[in-house]
């Protein structure tokens, strides 16, 4: 399905992360958000608000982000593409409705343009702290999808990403940004909508009379119908079966978790998004991802001129995680080194999957700007020294 | 006799009867709500196809469960906020939200306030059992003075919302409260309610036997009723501020307190939108017709 | 090339920035990547708008030593002026900036921008003034191409001024390298 010429603003712009995310969104169809304003992911709301009367749809700013979480969601049911927009404090406030999106499969997008943490934190500075809140914030057992952008152009190519992710596998899907793409200018190029490829919601075929709100396709994802169709449906919070009725026994928690777990697991190989630099004859790894990747790219270039063989993996899926690749590359190189803005959360996922086979080091930054290319260059130089060992921590 | 038969029939077209028996406790007045509305329903003729109803946590918020409509069971307290996204992506769908009072008015408390400031169309029915049933027969904001709950043990000390006055003051367009005695005019209420344009709010007081009646020695869901019947007194189009129910001593005011016309949330941004922006404006009309 | 665009807040300094990115990345087939840094208050604090102009991809994205230093009033001018490389450029709006402390080992450029900004009609051109001024002096980018970014940048009704006020900055820029 190709995109709306409506919403898509073809042609070369100068444009930030936040404004170009917001131009991803109504390119991907998106026709509502509910938002509350928060530094630093306002521009997204504040250029929605202007541009949605222009092209037909709804933004409303909702009384807070709890609201926010779910209107959206309701717009969802009733037919439409939703997303919501926030940051930190934001983020935490809405966990309880990425749980809920996850349970009852309700396709919409959370961007989170993180800046540094906890609590109010810094507000108007850059962190990429909430990577592994985006993953497990919620409780219960779920997946989610997790793509981080690190250009203004990736801002807006990967609000589509996100959007047709949402609606292939009916889950939420975080954009996860950050304070300094979201702010950042570059050239960002938007195609014709022609060129945009959009995945249709999975709309229901049967008769209404036979439709069962959760009865999944051989993929494990169920088709969806909107209220007002005739079909009766049931959207069910507590456990529930495929006609949504409430079930409160373990067989039907069984039945229901693992398959909302193993829709997105058994997926997996079709989700899995990164780019390799350098890395067939790599003995450092560099794994990093959102804006963070770029000046890893830049501290593996400085390596290379040292004589050391780095490579990188540049992740932009970050959940699912690629536990293939990662065991795949610990057979082959000595080390990997994560490099993110914070004290250490998808190195715990690098550790996990390298299963000891390669040393697993961490170049991590508190937030509030990004890292130098020299302060990664030293982990890696750190990462082929013979002294180091397997686990090193060194914040 | 034929007239009857044929109401049985439809409103069993509009339960899921292969979910009954109910969660509800016996003598419980939400059945009396859940029955209530289904007549109003079919009285006013509305279509069922295009009804959904949204419901937050606790013993009134599985209604939607039971009904054979399009019907969201979601999150504790945010009936109305999704509620809000339904009605604005489908401006179609005769919106209604149904929850007790800590569901809506303690923990949902802030989005009831903003659906009614923004006067989001949709009918709002709230079954005050003054605690809170489905964990256990806790303290809600609702309370009456010193009556207990399990978070009150020694009774309640705190004043109680006046749901009504609240309601008023945000901006519905149109308030009411009944009791689960007045059945015919709670079927009437919820009739022409479900007619207005904007935010509707009726609140039911109802009667939660097995426990704020059994804890508090207020006799059985029966001596309940009679409580309602005795102590009811019907002022339509009262001021809402008379309308509290701080105690148990206290008379309970019923009726249709406010019936009024405002544009709604949608109306006002489509006229202004059209005014600002002229020509510019597209007008959201709905969701594009799906295969079913 | 990284350059700081320095000012108060309301000088239009992240517009002069803007308009040199896109220059940059749309008309001048050149990488162009711009952050910006603000104080807290909305109006009259400083505010900077730090560009990255190149040829090959930026990975980088801040300021690390700026090779010129644009500074439209004294505040950012003490702020800033310790950052610039050493041989770098330093370009002043000559009426709102002492040079105190004198800066040691860069070349100093000034302009009366806000003089010409009036002469031409408005003091809020000031900022294209600027970039005019800064265009003609480090010639990053060819005249027409910033030319072209201002004419799809400013408001509706105002490109004649605004060509003006460009023009103006650039040839007082050449006139005062010769």
């Amino acid at each position: 399905m190709k995109a709306d010429t409506k919403g898509v603003l073809t042609g070369l712009h100068f444009m930030d992360g936040d404004h170009s995310c917001c131009e991803g969104l109504l390119a991907a169809g998106c026709r509502f958000i509910g938002g509350y304003p928060i530094t630093p992911s306002t521009e997204v709301v504040e250029r929605f608000a202007e541009r949605i009367p222009k092209v037909g749809g709804v933004f409303i700013q909702m009384e807070d982000e709890i609201a926010s979480s779910i209107v959206i969601q309701g717009a969802v049911w009733a037919g439409l593409k939703a997303a919501t927009v926030t940051s930190g404090p934001g983020f935490s406030l809405m966990m309880e409705h990425i749980g809920l999106a996850a349970m009852t499969e309700t396709p919409c997008v959370f961007v989170n343009v993180q800046r540094g943490g906890p609590s109010t934190g810094l507000p108007t500075l850059p962190a990429q702290s909430d990577m592994m809140q985006a993953k497990w914030g919620s409780h219960g057992d779920y997946e989610i999808i997790a793509v981080s952008p690190n250009s203004p152009q990736e801002c807006f190519d990967f609000a589509i990403l996100a959007f047709n992710y949402a609606e292939q596998y009916r889950v939420p899907v975080m954009l996860m940004m950050d304070e300094c793409v979201g702010h950042m200018y570059e050239r960002v190029k938007i195609p014709s909508a022609d060129e945009i490829e959009l995945v249709e919601r999975r709309w229901a075929t049967c008769a209404a009379g036979e439709y069962l709100t959760y009865k999944p396709d051989a993929d494990l994802v169920p088709r969806m119908a909107k209220a007002g169709d005739g079909c009766r449906i049931l959207v069910e919070s507590l456990t529930h079966d495929e006609r949504g009725y409430p079930v409160i026994t373990p067989q039907a928690q069984k039945k229901l978790v693992s398959r909302l777990v193993n829709k997105i697991k058994n997926n997996a190989h079709k989700i899995y998004k990164y780019e390799e630099y350098k890395i067939e004859d790599a003995e450092v790894i560099v794994v990093s991802y959102g804006i963070t990747s770029r000046v890893a790219f830049k501290a593996v270039e400085l390596a290379r001129q040292k004589g050391i063989k780095a490579g990188l993996l540049r992740l932009i899926v970050v959940w699912p995680f690629p536990e293939k690749k990662i065991e795949e590359l610990a057979a082959k190189t000595k080390a990997f080194v994560t490099a993110e803005m914070n004290l250490g959360q998808i190195v715990l996922e690098v550790e996990r999957c390298a299963h000891g086979k390669a040393k697993t080091l961490l170049a991590g930054h508190a937030g509030g700007t990004v890292h130098r290319p020299e302060e990664i260059l030293e982990v890696i130089e750190k990462a082929i020294s013979p002294n180091s060992s397997v686990g090193i921590w060194e914040l | 006799m034929t007239q009857t038969l044929e109401l049985k029939d439809k409103m069993e077209g509009l339960l899921r009867t292969n979910r009954l028996p109910h969660v509800w406790c016996s003598g419980c007045g939400i059945g009396i709500v859940l029955n209530s509305f289904l007549r109003a329903l079919i009285a006013s003729e509305t279509d069922e196809n295009k009804v959904a109803v949204s419901c937050g946590i606790g013993c009134t918020a599985r209604i939607s469960g039971y009904m054979n409509i399009d019907g969201f069971h979601m999150t504790h307290g945010r009936a109305l906020a999704f509620a809000t996204g339904l009605k604005l992506a489908n401006p179609a769908l005769k919106t209604v939200a149904i929850g007790g009072d800590g569901d809506m008015i303690a923990i949902g408390g802030n989005h009831f306030i903003h659906a009614a400031r923004r006067n989001i169309d949709m009918l709002v029915i709230c079954v005050n059992n003054f605690n809170y049933g489905m964990t256990g027969g806790q303290a809600a904001p609702t309370t009456t003075k010193e009556s207990c709950g399990t978070t009150a043990p020694y009774g309640s000390f705190e004043n109680p919302f006046n749901l009504p006055f609240i309601a008023d003051a945000c901006g519905a367009v149109y308030v009411a409260r009944w009791t689960a005695f007045h059945v015919r005019q709670l079927q009437l209420s919820i009739q022409e309610a479900l007619k207005k344009k904007g935010f509707s709010f009726i609140e039911i007081f109802s009667q939660c036997t097995e426990l704020f009646l059994r804890k508090n020695k207020y006799g059985a869901g029966l001596d309940e009723m009679k409580f309602f019947k005795q102590n009811s007194v019907i002022k339509n189009g009262a001021d809402t501020r008379e309308a509290e129910f701080n105690s148990r001593n206290d008379k309970i005011v019923v009726g249709k307190f406010v019936d009024r016309e405002r544009p709604d949330f949608k109306e006002s941004m489509d006229g202004y939108f059209g005014k600002v922006l002229k020509d510019k404006f597209i007008r959201y009309e709905g969701p594009l017709q799906t295969k079913i | 090339m990284e350059i700081r665009i320095a000012g108060f807040g309301g000088q239009g300094v992240m517009l002069a920035g803007n308009i040199l990115g896109k220059a940059a990345s749309i008309y001048g087939n050149k990488y162009a990547t711009m952050t910006q840094s603000f104080g807290p208050e909305a109006r009259g604090g400083y505010a900077s708008s730090c560009l990255i102009i190149s040829d090959e991809k930026i990975l980088y994205p801040y300021l690390t030593k700026p090779d010129i230093l644009v500074s439209m009033s004294q505040e950012a001018y003490t702020r800033y002026i310790n950052d610039l490389k050493e041989g770098g450029t330093l370009i002043i709006e000559e009426e709102l900036v002492k040079l105190e402390p004198e800066p040691k080992n860069v070349k100093i450029f000034k302009a009366p921008a806000t003089r010409i900004a009036e002469q031409v009609g408005k003091k809020v051109v000031l900022n294209i003034v600027m970039v005019g001024f800064i265009a003609g002096i480090t010639k990053i980018l060819d005249k027409e191409v910033v030319l072209k970014a201002i004419l799809d940048t400013v408001p509706k009704g105002t490109e004649d001024m605004n060509k003006k006020a460009f023009e103006s900055g650039y040839e007082y820029a050449v006139k005062n390298l010769s």
